[in-house]
């Protein structure tokens, strides 16, 4: 069984989505949500150990032989990007159960199982699949869910939120499909592999040029590129608060990974860099992001909304390492695709702990829930100052690197911006630190700490936060490992 | 040794959880506090015997990145702060069980438990075998001294709280992180090593520009324009701005300049470079203005806190003379402005304990009903300001005798001109208790009114821990051998 190990990847939550529908009881579909879950973080946990030990795994599905059968192709990028959204996944199912009881009505239960599961499967897809075309179809397949899993939350904007993530998403995904299409009319293939051997043929193509401009804005639409972020803040805020934990982790990462899997594997890094100037539109682009969002989310009142702005600013740390067009920079990118996805499952779950018990976010409303929830908005505080990088986090080990790769390449003043906008961080998660630890309690007196179902995958993440923020040199050491394949290209 | 290095950081965290478990009975819990703060001093007395027969302990706690470990280390600079700060510990733990009772603080519990926290922390910069490590401990002790300025949870304390994390977080993130990544960036290691590890890995031009850095990135050194948190900081309650904010934060923050200065640059390629040449007169500049602003204020603790800038700037200043015995004199005004301005304080809490007293104003007379407090603040003024019969004088010595070496005749004058100035803020107080007039009548009935509490003197805990300190400031007038020896250990044959 174990060769079949990257088809199960995708196959065990796809199959566990519609069993969920069929149970038609919450507990049950939550039973199959968490088990679908957690065999999956097993499976990416055993996939990445394959892959740094002895190379690239290439799984021909159906037994067609690649290049025209679809081809699942694992290596250290994308296996690390499994674990990174299995690893939330596995979190995020157990945590649902409470919170959904309280956010969703019962009777759609089933039906959010389902539409996660299924986002689940159209994530993990994306990730391990070596086929272009087949990229679109899990796309779509986390996509539509996603809108789905958005819409299901309690308040009514949850429904604009959705549709304008909607309207975004599909342009982007045409873009996406658009420049797939040129790509195949120049080469005849859908192959990662053979694309990148087939690709360099015809370089001087204006079409492939053109495919690369349609690509680069769908993905950065999906993966909410300042100027391209505007569906985030409204969806992140509306959603249903596991729902958000688990977009905010997962969504956006594997965005980034496409990104860095099409131009970097696909075309190449010497085309992207060297022709397409990729690393001078980002540079910029990554910058205002960084900056911008950051001065943005300190003038939030909704907290879920203010850490939506900073998952803005943080995609733009992503972008930056990128941009960096170094070894050096791509480990800091795959880092933080890690590192960003602990932080912000264990902030926007402490989030979701607040909405159970308060029904709100607002920051005035959590006044003196350092005394109420204790536990919660301890887990928000590590949260947060992992998110502002303080020593010994991960968000810490993140910044390190950038930074690094930023002197590497004698830009001392991205380092500086860099770090100013670590202390935007720390603003903006002080404002609600003070107001939950200096006000005095004003809401109902029966307030009192979150369940623990609730409280333990918050602070499983917060665990992890600390954990890799002290022994970085495993993560570390695989980011590296991956930002050199994505540099020296598939055929090394 | 390396099992007592690692046991200068647990002890005081086993400490702080032995008070969490016994907050139901303060007198166990404060005995508790006691006993930890007397076992760490002992434990730093092994590792100081150890390191000057010459032994260099290390050990490797954890390796968060590769090649970047956190390490302990004990050297001797590090073993002089390090002693220091154990041993005030001890007096200032008890000296707090009469200030927080005598003035009825509220969260004691919480209050020993960060405390203790905070000594780990400062053993943990004491010992830092690296940059990183360093940077860590100094980042950690911000955050445990955080709830220690916000104590009283008010208005003004969120505000102070404020100002105090975002100033030592911003210079600590923006300046000294950068500073960090730079040095590694350049010389591939972040250990301290004798000589420094930039030499031949930086540009001449840039050395300058990492000094200022990490001068101005270590905010706890409160180089001017960055001081502000240090003001601020004294609405917590007393004991804490008599450890914390005279000797363990502050110190830590001077000791990193000092240390970063002496291991990672080297003092000789700072002078070869002429690096420091233009840092010298900020430090300068903030010695002559603190001094100035402290002149301004009525209260006792801030005209304290802007002395203790205009100290530690002293500290700074041997540092960028580099040379041996600027630095001698640097290491040796760590030491002795450590006791004399913790005596100061503690004279400034029994005060206000004591007496209701904050406002220099108001302090006529009161000597004749306090003579030892007031008498150990006597004693405190005259080793800040440098004169014999105590320890403050020969730090200011070294520190003279450097700046000639360096050539700076200026700085000789300037150095003399601030002792004046101390001389004349810090005089005001002994003696308008012994010679002042107590405050006027109408004045004095407001005060009798205040909670029946009348002038019942200061809490017997309070003045053995004064006594104690104004002692030790005596005593180092004629032995500050240990100290000395340590520093030349430092500073090489």
């Amino acid at each position: 069984m174990a060769e079949h190990y990257p088809a199960l990847q995708v196959v065990v939550p796809l199959l566990a989505a519609p069993l969920c529908l069929f149970v038609r009881n919450g507990r049950a579909a939550w039973g199959l949500a968490v088990l679908a879950s957690w065999s999956a973080l097993g499976i990416s946990l055993v996939l990445l150990s394959q892959v740094t030990s002895s190379g690239v795994i290439s799984y021909a599905l159906g037994g067609w032989a690649p290049p025209i059968g679809i081809e699942y192709r694992v290596d250290v990028v994308n296996a690390w990007v499994l674990v990174i959204v299995s690893t939330i996944g596995a979190l995020v199912a157990p945590y649902a159960l409470t919170s959904v009881e309280r956010e969703i009505g019962a009777r759609r239960i089933p039906l959010f199982y389902t539409a996660y599961l299924l986002c689940l499967s159209g994530l993990l897809g994306i990730t391990i699949t070596g086929d272009v075309f087949n990229v679109f179809v899990f796309l779509e397949i986390s996509s539509l869910s996603a809108y789905a899993l958005i819409a299901l939350g309690q308040d009514r904007r949850a429904l604009t939120s959705a549709f304008r993530y909607l309207v975004a998403g599909s342009v982007g995904a045409t873009f996406i499909v658009i420049g797939i299409g040129l790509l195949y009319s120049m080469t005849g293939s859908l192959n990662m592999a053979d694309l990148a051997q087939l690709l360099p043929g015809v370089w001087e193509s204006r079409t492939v040029k053109v495919a690369y401009g349609f690509l680069a804005v769908g993905f950065c639409l999906k993966l909410a590129l300042f100027p391209l972020h505007l569906w985030l803040p409204n969806a992140y805020t509306y959603a249903p608060s596991p729902v958000t934990a688990f977009m905010a982790s997962t969504a956006t990462k594997v965005a980034v990974y496409m990104l860095l899997r099409f131009f970097l594997t696909v075309f190449g890094a010497a085309f992207s860099f060297d022709v397409m100037a990729l690393d001078r539109v980002l540079l910029p682009l990554a910058l205002v992001a960084v900056v911008s969002m950051s001065l943005v989310a300190i003038f939030q009142v909704n907290v879920k909304r203010l850490l939506a702005y900073s998952s803005v600013a943080q995609i733009g740390y992503m972008i930056l390492g990128l941009s960096f067009a170094t070894v050096t920079g791509l480990t800091a990118t795959l880092l933080h695709l890690f590192n960003h996805a602990l932080m912000k499952g264990a902030l926007f779950m402490a989030m979701g702990c607040v909405m159970y018990r308060i029904g709100s976010v607002h920051i005035d409303a959590m006044a003196g829930l350092g005394r109420r929830m204790p536990a919660t908005m301890a887990a928000f505080v590590a949260g947060g100052l992992s998110l502002v990088g303080v020593p010994l986090t991960v968000g810490f080990v993140s910044k390190w690197y950038l930074i690094l790769g930023a002197l590497e390449r004698g830009w001392w003043p991205v380092a500086v911006l860099v770090l100013l906008a670590s202390l935007m961080a720390l603003v903006y998660i002080w404002r609600v630190v003070e107001v939950a630890y200096f006000r005095e309690f004003t809401g109902d007196e029966r307030t009192r700490e979150a369940p623990w179902t609730l409280l333990w995958p918050t602070w499983a993440l917060v665990v992890l936060n600390l954990y890799f923020g002290i022994d970085a040199g495993r993560t570390a050491g695989i980011a590296r490992q991956a930002a050199e394949v994505l540099m020296t290209g598939i055929g090394q | 040794m390396t099992a007592h290095l690692i046991l200068s950081l647990l002890v005081p965290v086993a400490g702080s959880a032995l008070i969490v478990l016994l907050r139901r009975n303060p007198n166990l819990r404060e005995a508790a506090s006691l006993v930890t703060a007397g076992v760490l001093f002992a434990i730093v007395l092994r590792i100081y015997g150890a390191v000057s027969d010459g032994a260099r302990p290390e050990v490797i706690l954890v390796e968060p990145f590769p090649g970047i470990p956190i390490a302990l280390e004990a050297e001797p600079l590090g073993v002089l702060f390090a002693l220091i700060a154990s041993f005030l510990w001890i007096v200032t733990t008890a000296y707090s069980i009469g200030y927080m009772r005598g003035h009825h603080e509220k969260n004691q519990t919480r209050f020993y438990f960060f405390f203790a926290f905070a000594i780990a922390s400062v053993m943990g910069v004491a010992f830092a075998g690296n940059l990183f490590t360093l940077f860590v401990f100094y980042e950690v002790l911000s955050l445990t001294t955080f709830p220690l300025v916000t104590h009283a949870g008010t208005e003004a304390a969120r505000r102070a709280g404020r100002v105090y994390l975002g100033i030592l977080f911003s210079t600590s993130i923006v300046f000294q992180l950068l500073g960090i990544i730079w040095v590694y960036a350049a010389a591939g290691t972040l250990d301290f090593a004798a000589g420094g590890i930039l030499r031949g890995n930086v540009a001449a031009g840039t050395v300058p520009v990492l000094l200022a850095l990490f001068v101005f990135g270590i905010g706890k050194a409160a180089v001017m324009p960055f001081h502000r948190w240090l003001p601020a900081a004294m609405v917590a309650p007393t004991p804490v701005s008599a450890l914390l904010h005279a000797v363990a934060v502050v110190k830590a923050g001077v000791f990193a300049v000092l240390k970063v200065t002496v291991y990672v640059f080297g003092i000789d390629f700072v002078a070869e470079l002429g690096a420091s040449n233009w840092l010298m007169w900020i430090a300068a500049a903030t010695i002559i203005l603190g001094s100035l602003v402290a002149f301004t204020k009525d209260n006792l603790k801030a005209r304290l806190a802007y002395s203790t800038v205009s100290q530690l700037s002293y500290v700074v200043l041997g540092a960028m003379l580099a040379n041996s015995l600027g630095v001698i004199g640097s290491g040796m005004h760590i030491a002795m402005h450590a006791f004399g301005k913790i005596t100061l304080f503690f004279c400034a809490g029994a005060i206000m304990v004591g007496a209701h007293k904050s406002e220099v104003s108001q302090l006529g007379g009161l000597g004749r009903e306090m003579p030892v407090v007031f008498a150990a603040f006597l004693i405190g003024t005259l080793s800040i300001v440098g004169l014999p019969p105590t320890g403050g004088a020969w730090s200011k010595w070294f520190l003279g005798l450097g700046s000639l070496e360096a050539g700076q005749v200026g700085l000789v004058a300037i150095l003399m001109l601030s002792s004046l100035l101390s001389l004349a803020y810090l005089m005001e107080i002994p003696l308008k208790g012994f010679f002042g007039k107590p405050a006027g009548a109408g004045h004095g009935s407001g005060d009798d009114d205040h909670g029946g509490h009348g002038h019942h003197g200061a809490p017997k805990w309070s003045v053995a821990a004064i006594v104690v300190t104004a002692t030790a400031c005596l005593v180092l007038f004629v032995y500050p051998e240990p100290f000395y020896r340590l520093m030349t250990m430092v500073t090489g044959p």
